[in-house]
């Protein structure tokens, strides 16, 4: 352990990405002030089911290697993402098995007591260790309890139900701390730091229904951008193929069941309104099997989504004629599903009633998780492979000191993530990333207890005007019903298929919102637990992050991942092997996007059909 | 042209049905708390946090009355994060897991109370650091000796894994304290130590004490459950497991911290500790 240094870092989000910064950061000696809208264990990465990637022994021996899980997530990701950040997270991936393994996380075991492996998306080798079907909430509680284990030695400060409001710049640009809210009192307080770190997730809320927990607004990486911080590939948002259709939110339904197995179909028959139980095998479409046969179930997401679109909405095979497929796990042992499985069978039979061993799932497409984020820079090695550990500028974005880990950043997904890799790239971020904050905060010259005091009290000045406007907004309009438009519309238009005519419709819309958002009136303007402030203050954020996606999506004009245009069917490698990036302009409170060409150090471009046959 | 139909279809196309909440409010911790009654079109199979948005949304009562969105805390909506307890029809569960066909009564009415163990910050949201205060007192943590790589962790089996992922799925959402008749109301933190500490906390207590690394803390941990607010401040109620959402054997927790207790007792009385 290195000397303690009286710098302090801010990490704002208390999901994986954050509390494994907080705990790398703490042990380089510094201090660490955690902030987060709920109680850290209860962070949205919990909701993380299947498991998580990584080169291993029995893999080895089959002829897979970190390199293949490097090129496997390049591949997924149809060569968007930046190579380095890559190519050193796949070779830290067993590392961070074995240190999950000794925090104490569950990890299933084979009969010999060695870590079990299961197979997921976009790879043909078992290379995916899993706790049950709760392995994000088994990762969490990991690093959960390590840093109460350093709360407990105050080298961790928690703020809990504490919401962030803006990152604090100084004259030249840097960053010197943030202003946050204590969502109980409202008292809107600014904080000092050495480096900042937003781990702050992902954007779900912006398409209304999605996988995401309640508070995944985008909101905190919107106040970035709105404050100079750039925001990267924001059109690339992830569908997941099988999610559970509800009336509050859309629950996941982990590609785990398809690894373990679970086979997708609908009756072959248009209309074929009979009992799946009573439908013989040969009359079932099991339409990924018979047009992908190397992957079968296990495609990419954005291909199996895509997949199950066309065969609800093009081909009019949905069951019942709706938005519904099966996947199937009726076929295997009902032990061996509790064993493997328990964690998501219990979530469908508590909100559906219905119990996946006895009848197959019915499952549909939804919002699950966004690849673009706040952009970020890092050090690469000068041959390409992977990125110099401790660098200072590990995951910074464009403003000095501001840092973005996990998914709030843009990096190692590309256009589309394989499953198990999120969980993986947000520990890897708070390790591996963590150790660059921790230098760059000791390092730093222009300290932030050396910095302008009154650029802090004027920080929060700024927010709590904001804040009075809002309260005292005395219009018609509604926030929960603008937040709601919001989320149909930007369904509609920008998740699983895009045409430059309907995100136009969408631009349109969102101008509409904006609008009406200035004439909002809030139900209740009292100064204590104010949920009801936070999130109409979250949903202006949100339809200015909207419009970043939107117009992004429009001067994409190309297919790639889960970007898809009716419009541009091809992958465009000459124009659009880019990386988009939206600037906030303060003006006209508008985005500019422009394209950041990247270079391609390891592994060139191929067509990525993950084989399939016919058309 | 691109339809609207990438949304995910309604979860029944059958109709929706009217239901009347009752729901226990306060603006304040410290003041009074008062009854509003709201009337919510409930869509099939939706759950009580659906309702609650809506509620949010219309920000009226049943009569008519203009009034401020309920709080309350919630999440994941699918029962892993522990956020959204609550009293529903004088049961404490999760509320994103209670569907209001299985939850409503036969006079279509679902009341809503917050956890009565914990102070009340605003309406159905509770103060539960407590809960998690207890996670520190047994130091509920493996004490690895930092994130260096370090080589992989102890072989487990699957038995003993199987035990330790039951035992992990615990979300602290306190359902198994607010059940418990040992386990009260206190808004004094100096008084939180000498007080029970709870099923949930023994039950992590046996957890970490299970893990062969995490077993060098149990002596540390044992002591803790050995003094006052320990295990054998447990009347034996055996609500806690009745009510916990994740069915987590917290008797058979409590009934194994309480034999390693005495184990422990006996040799720290041979040992002169």
């Amino acid at each position: 352990m290195a000397a303690p240094s009286k710098r302090r870092v801010i990490v704002v989000g208390g999901g994986l990405a954050g509390l494994s910064a907080a705990v790398r950061v703490a042990e380089a000696g510094l201090s660490v002030d955690l902030f987060s809208i709920v109680p850290v264990k209860r962070s949205h990465s919990v909701c993380a089911q299947g498991g998580i990637n990584a080169c291993n022994e029995i893999a080895r021996q089959q002829g897979y290697s970190e390199y293949e899980h490097f090129d496997e997530s390049i591949y997924g990701g149809d060569f968007l993402a930046h190579q380095p950040p890559v190519y050193e997270m796949a070779h830290w991936a067993p590392r961070i098995i074995d240190l999950l393994d000794r925090m104490g996380v569950p990890f299933n075991r084979t009969f010999e007591g060695q870590r079990d492996l299961r197979l997921f998306g976009g790879s043909l080798y078992k290379r995916t260790h899993f706790a049950g079907a709760t392995t994000g909430q088994q990762l969490i509680y990991a690093f959960d309890e390590q840093v109460r284990r350093y709360e407990s030695e105050g080298k961790v400060k928690k703020y809990e139900h504490w919401e962030f409001l803006r990152p604090i710049l100084d004259a030249n640009g840097s960053c010197q701390g943030i202003v946050a809210q204590d969502l109980r009192s409202m008292q809107i307080k600014a904080f000092p730091a050495d480096a900042v770190v937003m781990a702050t997730g992902g954007n779900g809320l912006i398409f209304g229904k999605s996988t995401n927990s309640v508070m995944c607004t985008g909101g905190a990486a919107s106040r970035c951008y709105q404050l100079g911080a750039w925001y990267a590939n924001g059109e690339f948002i992830q569908v997941h193929p099988t999610s559970i259709p509800g009336s509050d939110k859309l629950r996941l339904m982990s590609e785990s069941a398809r690894g373990e197995g679970g086979r997708v179909w609908v009756p072959r028959k248009k209309g074929d309104n009979r009992d799946p139980r009573q439908i013989p095998v040969e009359e079932r479409y099991y339409f990924l099997e018979e047009r992908y046969p190397k992957y079968g179930n296990i495609v990419p997401r954005d291909i199996a989504t895509r997949e199950i679109f066309e065969i609800c909405v093009k081909d009019g095979l949905g069951v019942g004629g709706g938005n519904m497929v099966y996947l199937d796990l009726t076929h295997l042992d009902r032990e061996y599903l509790e064993r493997k499985l328990g964690g998501i069978i219990e979530i469908y039979r508590k909100f559906v009633g219905e119990d996946p061993a006895e009848l197959p799932m019915k499952i549909f497409p939804g919002v699950h998780y966004s690849m673009g984020g706040l952009w970020t820079t890092y050090t690469a090695k000068p041959d390409g492979k992977g990125m110099v550990y401790g660098a200072p500028n590990s995951m910074m974005t464009n403003i000095d000191g501001l840092f973005a880990f996990g998914e709030a950043n843009y990096q190692y997904h590309g256009a589309n993530r394989l499953g198990a890799n999120a969980l993986l790239s947000c520990i890897f971020d708070g390790l591996f990333c963590g150790a660059g904050v921790a230098n760059y905060a000791r390092d730093r010259k222009n300290a932030a207890d050396a910095a302008d005091a009154a650029i802090f009290s004027n920080n929060e000045r700024i927010e709590e005007d904001t804040q009075r406007r809002l309260i005292e907004s005395k219009g018609p309009e509604n926030p929960y019903a603008i937040a709601k438009e919001m989320g149909e519309e930007m369904t509609a238009a920008s998740t699983v298929v895009k045409s430059a005519e309907r995100l136009m419709q969408a631009r349109v819309k969102l101008a509409e919102l904006r609008e009406r958002f200035k004439r909002i009136s809030i139900s209740d303007t009292g100064l204590w637990t104010n949920q009801n402030l936070s999130f109409a203050r979250a949903t202006g954020d949100m339809l200015i992050l909207a419009e970043a996606m939107i117009e992004g999506g429009l001067e994409r004009k190309e297919s790639r991942g889960s970007h898809y245009r009716t419009d541009y069917q091809q992958r465009d490698d000459a124009n659009y092997m880019k990386t988009t990036v939206a600037k906030f302009d303060p003006e006209s409170s508008r985005p500019s996007i422009s394209f950041e060409p990247y270079d391609l150090p390891l592994v060139q471009p191929r067509a990525r059909t993950y084989g399939k046959v016919g058309g | 042209m691109v339809s609207d139909t990438q949304s995910a279809p309604r979860p029944s196309a059958n109709a929706s049905r009217t239901v009347r909440f009752r729901i226990k409010r306060q603006d304040r911790p410290g003041e009074a708390p008062r009854w509003e009654e709201f009337l919510v079109d409930a869509e099939p199979g939706s759950n009580v946090i659906a309702c609650l948005q809506q509620i949010a949304r219309m920000s009226k009562t049943a009569e008519g009355k203009a009034t401020t969105p309920v709080c309350y805390d919630s999440g994941c909506l699918e029962e892993v994060c522990g956020s959204c307890a609550m009293v529903i029809n004088g049961k404490v569960r999760p509320s994103c897991s209670a569907l209001v066909d299985k939850v409503v009564g036969p006079d279509g009415t679902i009341t809503l109370e917050p956890m009565s163990k914990f102070p009340v910050v605003r309406d159905l949201a509770v103060d539960r650091s407590r809960a998690f205060h207890n996670l520190e007192r047994v130091k509920a943590w493996v004490p690895i000796d930092g994130t260096y790589h370090l080589g992989a962790g102890p072989k487990d089996t699957p038995a003993n894994q199987e035990t330790r992922y039951t035992l992990s799925t615990c979300m602290t959402c306190a359902c198994c304290l607010e059940a418990c008749p040992q386990f009260n109301l206190e808004e004094d933190k100096s008084k939180w130590d000498g007080e029970f500490i709870g099923a949930h906390a023994i039950s992590q207590a046996r957890l970490f004490n299970a893990h062969p690394t995490g077993a060098a803390l149990a002596s540390e941990r044992l002591d803790v459950l050995m003094a006052k607010g320990g295990v054998n401040d447990c009347g034996n109620a055996q609500n806690c497991v009745k009510v916990c959402p994740k069915e987590i054997p917290l008797t058979e927790s409590i009934a194994a911290i309480g034999r390693a207790v005495t184990v422990h007792a006996i040799k720290s009385f041979f040992s002169g500790r």
